[in-house]
């Protein structure tokens, strides 16, 4: 089986073709111009990852709050990663960086503030 | 009437006005004020709640609010005043400007030198000329931005977007994850001028399909909008006939471009560049008028925010050397866009330049393995090669301070050499 990956990492974004076994694994990587590229397509190919980042609504506050994750999480995970943010309930004041949910889904990243609200 | 006078005068305490200010204290120079008219500082990236901001400049990814308190607690630090909910209406060529606020009213601000940093808006919907009717759901992409981000309101729920500038990408992925259905993503050229990198993690990780040579030809609804007709486009950009799609949607996103905010500029009688819709400048940031820079968005449009605010720590050092009064006489060098590039800045260099000056350009077409090169009267004074031009970023080749040795007028062409 084939998969194209268009590269991320710089501007000339290369169009990588992926060949996987029937097992889903990576038996080569073409289309590359550097070894990033293809670490990319592995990446993409194994288990892609994403930031999230969205604002959640804080009682007593017009504003929301903007959120990120710590660290990249699985991509699957982005629909529940959003669901499970629907449920945090946030009071003020909060500070940038203040951990709002630790762990979110056992994925090891939290949902962390990226702006103070007073 | 409030009368008062300042060393600097900074308007707009987005990420340009923070960066000229920190930087014009830094070279010495007290009684520095910047004047906001939201009322809190940052700017767009107040709305920018994403990531990527910053991989050039702190060399780790931020979101927009990260990027903004990082200069906003470094102003603090430095002890600069920052006027928010006041609106700047006038600067005058003798460095008078005036404003108005709720809390201090009409006021009249004598500088030594004045900073504009007043940034970009999005090109709006009258100035694409799509036929259809005037109904409510049609909104800019920065706009819908805001409502989403900074007042927690969703625009609507079935989304087309016109355009695929980077703003209208990030914003079809903030709402599919607020959960609206975006539809398509529809362009008018063959190519999308967003980043590679928000066209995979933005559409295809939704599985939005991008209509690439396709424009909205139709807009329905009476209060609300009700559907929007999309059509592929011939290579003059004319809608052809019988390739017509219907959507149904209740809210239009444009994501069609960016024009600096210059009428306070054009107002002071400063000279507008045709290619930039910004100020003609120098390698030191300063306007037609002496005394008078800019920098940022409202100077020409970038793509990261890493390069505003390396420009506008030149312009506010080169701020605080007119206000201390080092700043020489001197004749000039034209710079001129040449074959492959548009809107050149600065657009003329002083002579007595004696620093690298970096010449910022947008690359007219897609130009793989070539070279940028700068002639100085028919003559190569020097040559950067790149794998790849594009004219969804912005270039930079930078003439080292030999290479202008010995030239103290005629003009430099900015070209493209293709291979």
């Amino acid at each position: 089986m084939e998969r194209m990956i268009t590269c991320i990492n710089c501007p000339v974004g290369c169009r990588m073709t992926v060949a996987l076994s029937e097992s889903g694994e990576v038996v080569s990587v073409t289309g590359n111009t550097c070894p990033r590229g293809a670490a990319y397509a592995r990446q993409e190919c194994t288990l892609p990852e994403r930031m999230i980042t969205a604002v959640i609504p804080v009682e007593g506050s017009p504003v929301p709050l903007s959120v990120k994750t710590s660290k990249p999480v699985p991509k699957s995970l982005i629909p529940e990663v959003m669901r499970e943010l629907g449920h945090v309930h946030v009071s003020l004041p909060v500070s940038a960086g203040q951990v709002i949910l630790g762990n979110v889904l056992e994925t090891g990243s939290d949902i962390v503030a990226t702006r103070n609200l007073r | 009437m409030n009368e008062r006078f300042v060393n600097i005068l900074i308007v707009g305490a987005g990420p340009a006005g923070l960066a000229a200010a920190i930087s014009a204290r830094e070279n010495g120079i007290t009684s520095i004020l910047i004047v906001e008219r939201e009322n809190e500082p940052g700017g767009i990236l107040r709305q920018c709640i994403h990531n990527g901001f910053g991989l050039h400049r702190f060399k780790e990814e931020l979101t927009g609010p990260e990027y903004a308190q990082r200069d906003i607690d470094r102003v603090t630090e430095l002890g600069i005043p920052v006027e928010c909910s006041t609106m700047v209406l006038s600067v005058s060529p003798d460095l008078t400007v005036t404003c108005i606020s709720s809390s201090k009213g009409f006021q009249v601000i004598h500088a030594k030198a004045v900073v504009l940093a007043m940034g970009c808006r999005e090109r709006p919907r009258g100035a694409l000329c799509t036929p259809g009717t005037r109904c409510a759901g049609i909104y800019s992409a920065g706009t819908a931005q805001r409502f989403v981000n900074l007042e927690g309101c969703m625009p609507g729920k079935r989304v087309v977007i016109l355009g695929s500038g980077d703003i209208g990408l990030i914003m079809a992925r903030r709402m599919t994850l607020q959960g609206a259905k975006v539809l398509a993503c529809v362009e008018i050229m063959p190519y999308s001028s967003g980043l590679n990198r928000n066209i995979v993690q933005c559409l295809e990780d939704y599985d939005i399909p991008l209509y690439l040579s396709h424009t909205v030809t139709d807009i329905r609804g009476r209060e609300r909008l009700e559907g929007v007709t999309v059509s592929a486009v011939d290579e003059n950009r004319m809608p052809v006939p019988g390739t017509e799609i219907e959507f149904d949607c209740d809210t239009l996103l444009l994501s069609c471009g960016l024009i600096p905010e210059n009428e306070l500029t054009s107002a002071a009688g400063i000279a507008i560049s045709p290619a930039t819709s910004g100020a003609i400048v120098d390698e030191t940031f300063c306007t037609g008028v002496p005394g008078i820079f800019a920098c940022g968005n409202v100077l020409h449009v970038h793509d990261l925010v890493d390069y505003v605010s390396d420009e506008s720590f030149k312009a506010g050092a080169a701020a605080a050397a007119y206000v201390r009064g080092g700043r020489t006489e001197s004749s000039f060098i034209a710079v001129r866009d040449g074959d492959g590039v548009r809107g050149t800045v600065p657009q003329k260099i002083r002579a007595a330049a004696d620093q690298p000056v970096s010449l910022m350009f947008r690359p007219a077409a897609v130009y793989r393995n070539s070279a940028a090169v700068v002639d100085w009267d028919g003559k190569e004074i020097c040559r950067k090669k790149a794998m790849i031009f594009t004219p969804g970023e912005m270039a930079l080749v930078t003439l080292k301070a030999e290479d202008l040795r010995g030239i103290s007028g005629g003009t430099l062409t900015v070209r493209i050499e293709r291979s």
